[in-house]
């Protein structure tokens, strides 16, 4: 045969194949947190459930006081996670040193990884204290610790580098792979083919995770794509691939389970499509209710709410009883704003940061910027505030 | 300031969007964008800004007198109230009503775009001729060469001009060579595209860019950067209707705060030729876009500390090709120059613009020529005000050079 298609075999029949079958959306639990086929029980300890479970109301928590603390414009930016909880479930299902790469959505995997609420506080206050020095936009989290690669605006870069960053785990032989998110919208982006196509065709161990939660922005995926899903795309690229229920938090730990052992086993990039619903607006600077109506949010969070689901599998186990979470939410919530209140107090980043990290040195044109700006500093103390800074 | 703290993002940002209606900065200390007391040195008494600016034609009265306007003959017709959002709404429309081949596309656009400056288009124009495409840079600007090949007028969006950079390559490659390369066989001349720029003081390193320099280094392309609502409308006529690929790069922290009374006529105002907004006999100021209000307030500084200067004050407006006629004019007057843009210094625009008044007016020239640009480091959100190439930094420039 050709060598473009190795496995094709002739055909007398004039015929354009316009579909397949749709991918099936994996699920290990109902909407009421039943486990519908019991060999798919978790294989989980109380311990393990109980803290996703925590993680989620946390994540809540968070969310719930940093969105308001938009609103009322004590910090510049802020996205949540609500109706996409259950990403948790993909975080609890890698090793700790595998290297993530996020999109922006993903709070839930930081929580989940250990990332502290001072820490979340600190970057979205831009003060001396946050990890990134005041230099991004809220949300865009980072940690080298935790091996999660810092946030990036541009959408759908990372998908590219992930491969290249499994390539790199690879070759140290060191039975770790790469996760990369990123949305349906993102997926529209060069960078996504690219992406993919490089992992497959070099044997990149990665899992690249789209959550696809139905709009980009404002535009819903019915015109972003007109195939089955990203998941199609998977088969394309000749990547093992599936589909799940991306509410649906059991579902999301087993496959992401399955994924690993692909990726880490073979030296084989997996795509995983998780289909969800975006409750929130895209971000504080979104009103979505200019494209959507409050109605079909509504609807959708009373009817497939992950959190819920996964409260209701906890129930059905008996690990958790329907007090607990009035508890842990009020604990939760009086954490973050522990945090909060801390954060904002701290000053901003001092101001040689300013200068620093755009090369590993600082070359003689920076220099001479930094001493125009120092001499400024000096003259204008209050123009520039520079009581507002750090000293060191 | 905006009203509203945001961004996209991630194509996140409506910076002044869709949440400005809604986002109401109540209480808290909103010390990421804190506001400067007039009170503080050097600034003392002038109030900042454009929306203190005496160059917008706020008045019925100043659209009449401007001679631009008299000159393309809708100085004297109606005008409407409008922010540079609306002006460019407006001019959207009149592109669409008076060139059936005209379509608008891009992420967002439809439901009227995360700035708002197509609201109302798919209502009137149907979505065929106004519509979303999905998430690609590259993607929109490859169909927008691709309409305009066959002559058809394409306006498209990038959502922010920082994400128009996996669209270079069809922008720099393709649209700008398209004749070139035919020997005139093809053009994409009915080619336009839109992007926000610029700062709006919590944008950062994605959401703040102003990428002007890069196109600007590609011959074949044109790039204009709007100042106000009568400009941004005159303009992106222009724009739409120039027989060149275009890019209009529109800073976004104008949108709601530059007000003007707009001409309602269609009319187009010049590509390639620079304005004179202020004359004056002993320095040249020149900048573009945004900064403009920026160097507005530094000649006031510098008009008030030392009495009997007079700056003149140029507006570039058309990046490439640049007006290189008017300005040596000026400095041949003045015999001094301070340039200054918001992108970072090194490599900058201002390299361009000093480096070819250098050459025709060396001798005379009375000191050296001042860029005042941004800081040659990312976009940073806590540092903003230390990046900006503010009043203060360019009324700095200005007396060293009137020193020197």
């Amino acid at each position: 045969m050709f060598p473009g298609a190795l496995n094709s075999e002739y055909s007398h029949e004039l015929q354009f194949v316009s579909s397949v079958h749709p991918i099936p959306t994996y699920q290990v639990m109902d909407t009421d947190g039943r486990v519908l086929d019991t060999a798919n029980e978790p294989q989980v300890t109380k311990e393990e459930a109980c803290t996703i479970y925590r993680n989620m109301l946390t994540l809540n928590a968070m969310d719930q006081v940093l969105y308001e603390a938009q609103r009322q414009g004590r910090i510049s930016f802020y996205m949540t996670s609500f109706g996409e909880e259950a990403l948790i479930g993909s975080a609890a299902a890698l090793d700790a040193k595998d290297v993530v790469f996020g999109q922006y959505r993903e709070a839930g995997v930081l929580l989940q990884r250990g990332f502290t609420l001072p820490q979340f506080m600190n970057q979205c206050f831009s003060n001396e204290k946050d990890l990134g020095k005041g230099r991004q936009m809220p949300i865009h989290y980072g940690s080298k610790a935790l091996h999660f690669q810092t946030i990036s605006s541009p959408l759908a870069t990372q998908i590219p580098q992930a491969a290249g960053a499994a390539y790199a785990l690879r070759r140290e032989g060191s039975k770790q792979c790469a996760i990369c998110y990123f949305g349906e919208g993102a997926a529209s982006e060069g960078d996504f083919h690219a992406g993919l196509n490089m992992a497959a065709t070099l044997g990149c161990p990665v899992i690249f995770y789209c959550r696809n939660n139905g709009y980009a922005i404002s535009t819903p995926s019915i015109e972003q794509y007109r195939g089955d899903g990203i998941a199609s795309r998977g088969l394309g690229y000749g990547i093992d691939t599936i589909r799940v229920d991306g509410n649906d938090i059991w579902a999301i730990y087993a496959a992401t389970r399955a994924a690993r052992k692909i990726a880490v086993e073979q030296n084989k990039p997996v795509l995983i499509e998780a289909m969800t619903y975006r409750i929130s607006h895209h971000s504080t600077s979104d009103d979505s209710s200019a494209y959507r109506s409050k109605k079909e949010v509504e609807d959708w969070n009373k009817r497939d709410n992950p959190v819920s689901r996964m409260r209701a599998w906890l129930e059905h186990r008996g690990w958790w009883a329907p007090g607990d979470d009035a508890e842990i939410s009020k604990s939760a919530k009086a954490d973050v704003l522990a945090a909060f209140a801390a954060a904002e107090k701290l000053k901003k980043p001092a101001t040689h940061h300013l200068f620093e990290d755009v090369y590993d040195e600082l070359p003689p044109n920076l220099e001479r910027e930094k001493a125009e700006i120092d001499e400024l500093l000096k003259k204008y103390p209050d123009y520039y505030q520079v009581n507002d800074f750090a000293r060191k | 300031m905006l009203r509203a703290a945001s961004t996209r993002w991630l194509r996140c940002v409506s910076l002044t969007g869709t949440t400005a209606r809604r986002a109401g900065r109540v209480c808290g200390r909103a010390s990421y964008s804190a506001a400067v007391e007039s009170s503080v040195e050097p600034i003392r008494g002038l109030e900042l800004g454009v929306g203190h600016s005496k160059l917008l034609l706020r008045s019925v009265a100043a659209v009449r007198s401007n001679s631009e306007l008299q000159a393309v003959g809708v100085a004297e017709g109606e005008t409407s109230k409008m922010n540079m959002c609306q002006a460019i709404n407006d001019a959207l429309r009149l592109a669409m009503s008076s060139d059936s081949s005209a379509v608008v596309f891009g992420e967002d656009v439809a439901f009227g775009g995360v700035f708002r400056c197509s609201v109302g288009l798919a209502d009137e124009f149907g979505t065929e001729r106004i519509f979303n495409t999905p998430l690609t840079e590259q993607g929109i600007a490859g169909f927008a060469i691709g309409l305009a090949s066959m002559g058809h007028t394409a306006v498209a969006e990038i959502q922010f001009a920082d994400y128009i950079l996996p669209a270079f390559d069809q922008i720099s490659n393709e649209a700008a060579k398209y004749r070139y390369r035919s020997g005139n066989e093809f053009n994409v001349g009915g080619m336009t595209i839109r992007a926000p720029c610029a700062a709006v003081g919590h944008g950062a390193l994605y959401h703040s860019q102003s990428p002007e320099a890069l196109f600007a280094h590609v011959p074949g392309l044109k790039v204009v950067v709007p100042r106000s609502a009568v400009q941004a409308k005159g303009l992106l006529l222009a724009a739409i209707r120039d027989r060149n690929p275009t890019l209009v790069f529109e800073p976004k922290i104008l949108y709601r705060s530059a007000v003007e009374q707009v001409p309602v006529a269609d009319y187009v105002l010049p590509l390639g030729r620079a304005e004179i907004l202020r004359p004056g006999k002993d320095i040249t100021v020149v900048g573009y876009g945004s900064q403009i209000y920026a160097l507005e307030n530094a000649i006031q500084m510098v008009e008030r500390d030392m009495p009997g200067v007079s700056c003149e004050l140029i507006d570039l407006r058309t990046i490439l090709p640049y007006d290189a006629e008017t300005v040596a004019e000026s400095v041949n007057k003045t015999g001094r120059l301070v340039v200054a843009h918001e992108a970072p210094r090194i490599q900058g625009f201002a390299s361009e613009l000093a480096a070819e008044i250098q050459e025709r007016c060396f001798l005379r020239l009375e000191s050296p020529i001042e860029r005042v640009c941004g800081l040659s480091v990312p976009h940073p959100l806590m540092f903003e005000r230390l990046y900006m190439p503010c009043a203060v930094r360019t009324y700095e420039a200005i007396k060293r050079s009137l020193n020197f």
